[in-house]
């Protein structure tokens, strides 16, 4: 598997996605084909090792969802984007095609509140249970008042 | 491709949400109305310190229990983040704070100081003052480090107490990123000072200036 061998199958099984230049293989698709992607870099490209995911806030134009997976064998790395609109926070959940991301995905659940869909076990990691918002998002406000200590 | 099941989940602890643990301390720290003891102790050094004369025992006794004080200061290891390297290598050969009398104690029953060395975090304030909560009086509090004395760094952040002094009382504030050695054997040594002027009555010395 070489990175032109996985660019050609990627777009020719995922119809709409954007594939950007270079490497490592950036893929940005629709909401709807991230498990798809998913499972066609597991299975198709050899990408075993979920390596990352995050996610970014465009503020106006919506959340989106970033993971990185590697087949570290034939050193092919995918960069999965997912592109939500703005005011959506839902996202499909990977922990189907991929165990490695259950608790990345909470974790972007606690800082970002993206609801992953089908994931199971989404409640809060890192902060405590009772935190009120979600604070890498671009509009908290990082003197909100956490009593009784601020 | 074969889909394993979900791991089980971890039992649940004894409480589950901080306000379930505030709850929970509540219920524990209610103290009985009025301690017996120290009114009986009050009165009878009231009483000796009212009569003719009297004054020279009563302070004579506080100067004697004042210097057994702080001639053993025992420091709870508390370290939360990288000034806990420091005050580890405070408490190592070189620069010896056992010749003060400062022994580095494993449980906060035995301990009369609590050196906060590190940035508190949200998470960890009810922690620290579980902690606090367990040393025996009289108990005295050292902030080391701009975390602890006001956040630090992380003073715009979201999940930094914005200075230990607003989970527990602080009596000395070392400055510094982190505080060399010798800044917090400056601090003790200030806080020995403190409490050689330790009152009967218990009032504590105000604390020095907090430079963030």
């Amino acid at each position: 598997m070489t990175y032109e061998q996985a660019r050609a199958l990627v777009a020719e099984r995922i119809g709409g996605a954007q594939i950007g230049p270079g490497e490592p293989l950036a893929v940005s698709v629709a909401p709807g084909q991230w498990t798809e992607l998913a499972r066609l870099a597991k299975e198709e490209l050899g990408c075993t090792f979920f390596s990352f995911l995050t996610a970014v806030d465009w503020k106006d134009e919506g959340l989106e969802v970033v993971a990185k997976v590697d087949n570290l064998g034939a050193g092919v790395s995918v960069v999965m984007k997912a592109r939500l609109d703005a005011g959506v926070s839902s996202c499909p959940s990977l922990v189907p095609v991929y165990r490695g991301a259950d608790w990345m995905e909470r974790e972007c659940f606690d800082m970002f509140g993206i609801r992953f869909e089908g994931h199971g076990d989404l409640r809060r990691i890192l902060l405590s249970d009772d935190w009120e918002g979600h604070p890498l998002l671009k509009s908290y406000a990082v003197d909100t008042p956490h009593p009784p200590y601020r | 491709m074969e889909i394993k099941a979900p791991v089980p989940q971890i039992p649940a602890p004894i409480w589950r949400s901080f306000k379930e643990l505030q709850e929970w301390e509540a219920l524990h720290q209610k103290r009985p109305e009025g301690d017996k003891h120290s009114a009986a102790f009050e009165a009878i050094t009231d009483g000796i310190h009212s009569f003719p004369g009297g004054f020279v025992v009563t302070t004579a006794a506080d100067a004697f229990f004042n210097w057994a004080r702080k001639s053993s200061v025992w420091p709870v290891t508390f370290g939360l983040a990288c000034c806990a390297i420091e005050m580890m290598a405070t408490f190592a050969s070189r620069f010896d704070v056992e010749r003060l009398g400062m022994v580095p104690w494993a449980s906060p029953r035995h301990s009369d100081l609590m050196i906060v060395s590190g940035t508190v975090t949200i998470k960890m304030a009810p922690m620290l003052l579980r902690v606090y909560d367990q040393m025996p009086d009289p108990k005295w509090a050292l902030s080391m480090g701009s975390c602890a004395n006001s956040g630090g760094p992380f003073r715009h952040g979201y999940h930094v107490v914005k200075g230990v002094d607003r989970v527990i009382p602080v009596d000395v504030y070392v400055p510094g990123c982190p505080p060399p050695p010798e800044s917090l054997l400056d601090g003790l040594l200030l806080l020995q000072e403190q409490i050689a002027h330790f009152h009967r009555t218990g009032r504590r010395a105000s604390p020095n200036a907090k430079v963030d």
